[in-house]
């Protein structure tokens, strides 16, 4: 990370649930500008924990936050935060709330103070952007699963963040949209964090992976190598891959 | 579930103002629901099937609409005029009819129908999202709007829980029946529904603040009042005061 800007940085995180065990703990970690991150994990593990915890919807029990180099502490900071930093939630059906598409776009806009004007050319431009020309007056619940994902990335991006957050972004898609998703994640020159079970998916969109175990994140390495890796011994695999989705099941 | 049967269909009154539309439906609900007098609520009657000429709907998808309603109608019918009080008009076995009872479930019915057709004519042809764009804009408080346009937006998701979890039951056997199983089953289905609602309430409201929500809403859609409105507002208004003058003078 030397000579780069750090836009996420923290330093022993910790945080739990009420009286369970914790979930993050002692957890550092640094994002550069431009670098694209994969966080593997299993379930449970606190991988959204983790994204909630950087966004400012849960706060860690001890640790310091840095976004672009300044120390998060109030609620203002946050707010500051969710300007930066977008976050793709897992379920589509959880971030889109409006009745159609065009208001579910123009929403953070319309939050940031733009004119409804202003935040409808926004919202066109970003649709556009993402290949979504026509979808402006679709109703939002009868789009199919990519659609909402995609229009979902579209609420996010809209905003234009300097770093995006996805939490496993690829579950329950098939071969096309998942194709889709990871080109358009390639044409973005922002950085990201992607929370994903899936190698191969990860191999095609980041640069390093990280797992995350014992509420602690490790850096396992480069994607390419590890993809590579990974093909050449099917045990390994097994290990690294598999388990992370059959091993505990527990969910938090 | 909510389908939405009438926005799918070109209706003229499509181009109407929403809000203009709103307004002259909730009028004509209140001029009606405050009529007594059949000479009144009769020409109401008229008034609301010549809006539905208008509006250009298909006559079974209405009359099939109306069903529904005239299914509680009826059950009134049944009740309403054996326990009246009132001069006797005929018999039912052990049961006596009144003369004052089969006028006040007629009045029912015509005022249901009346105000039903309205509605679908003018307000039911506009997709809910408009509706509420409309309602915002002619001073409803936002919060209550938002209600509405929410409750609309995860009625969906919440019946395509249930059907999640009432297959899952019932693909391990579950056959619904008169027993404490059933009942159990049931009441576990509706409480596991309320524990999701609310976990996804608490997902979809991190979800606004990540994107900035800071407890305001605010509305897109601008509506422009064009002559044709203005044409029509002046038709529905006399027609109203001429319902009016009809009770009150009649």
């Amino acid at each position: 990370m030397d000579g780069l800007t750090s836009i996420i940085e923290l330093e022993h995180i910790c945080f739990g649930y009420d009286a369970g065990p914790p979930v993050l703990d002692d957890l550092s970690f640094l994002l550069g500008e431009g670098e694209k991150a994969g966080l593997i994990g299993y379930n449970g593990s606190g991988k959204t924990t983790l994204l909630h915890v950087i966004m400012g919807l849960l706060t860690p029990s001890r640790g310091t936050i840095r976004v672009l180099g300044k120390k998060i502490e109030t609620k203002k900071d946050f707010l500051e935060v969710r300007r930066t930093i977008g976050l793709v939630f897992q379920n589509a059906d959880d971030q889109l709330f409006s009745p159609t598409v065009l208001e579910d776009v123009a929403f953070g806009p319309l939050n940031l103070g733009k004119s409804p004007k202003e935040a409808r050319t926004m919202a066109m431009e970003t649709l556009e952007r993402l290949n979504l020309e026509g979808f402006e007056n679709r109703i939002t619940h009868r789009l199919s699963g990519g659609e909402k994902k995609l229009v979902s990335l579209a609420t996010v991006l809209v905003m234009q963040p300097k770093a995006l957050l996805l939490d496993e972004p690829t579950t329950g898609l098939d071969e096309d949209a998942r194709t889709r998703i990871t080109s358009l994640l390639n044409d973005l020159d922002i950085s990201m964090v992607i929370v994903s079970h899936e190698y191969d998916f990860l191999a095609g969109t980041v640069q390093r992976v990280y797992s995350m175990k014992d509420g602690r994140i490790q850096f396992d390495g480069e994607a390419e190598i590890l993809h590579v890796h990974v093909h050449r011994h099917p045990v390994i695999e097994h290990r690294h891959g598999r388990e992370g989705e059959q091993g505990k099941s527990h969910s938090r | 579930m909510i389908r939405e049967p009438f926005v799918n269909e070109a209706s003229p009154f499509q181009r109407l103002d929403p809000r203009l539309r709103i307004l002259m439906a909730t009028a004509f609900a209140f001029v009606t629901a405050l009529s007594d007098r059949f000479s009144a609520l009769v020409p109401g009657l008229v008034a609301s099937i010549i809006l539905i000429g208008f509006s250009g709907l298909q006559v079974r998808n209405v009359l099939k609409r109306l069903m529904l309603v005239n299914g509680f109608v009826l059950f009134l019918w049944l009740v309403v005029p054996m326990t009246f009080p009132g001069a006797p008009l005929f018999d039912l076995g052990p049961l006596t009819a009144t003369r004052e009872g089969v006028l006040v479930s007629a009045r029912i019915a015509i005022k249901c129908n009346a105000i039903l057709l309205s509605f679908i004519a003018l307000v039911a042809v506009s997709p809910v999202a408009t509706l509420g764009a409309a309602l915002a804009r002619m001073g409803i408080p936002e919060k209550i709007v938002f209600l509405l346009l929410m409750s609309y937006r995860y009625i969906f998701v919440m019946e395509t829980e249930y059907q999640r979890l009432a297959r899952s039951a019932a693909v391990r056997g579950f056959r619904p029946s008169t027993s404490i199983h059933t009942y159990r089953t049931f009441a576990y289905l509706i409480g596991m529904l309320f524990v999701r609602a609310s976990a996804r309430a608490e997902r979809v409201y991190m979800a606004m603040l990540c994107r900035g929500f800071s407890g305001r809403f605010h509305c897109m859609q601008e509506f422009s009042f064009s002559r044709k409105d203005g044409i029509w507002a002046g038709c529905m208004t006399i027609a109203l005061f001429g319902l009016g003058i009809l009770e009150w003078m009649g």
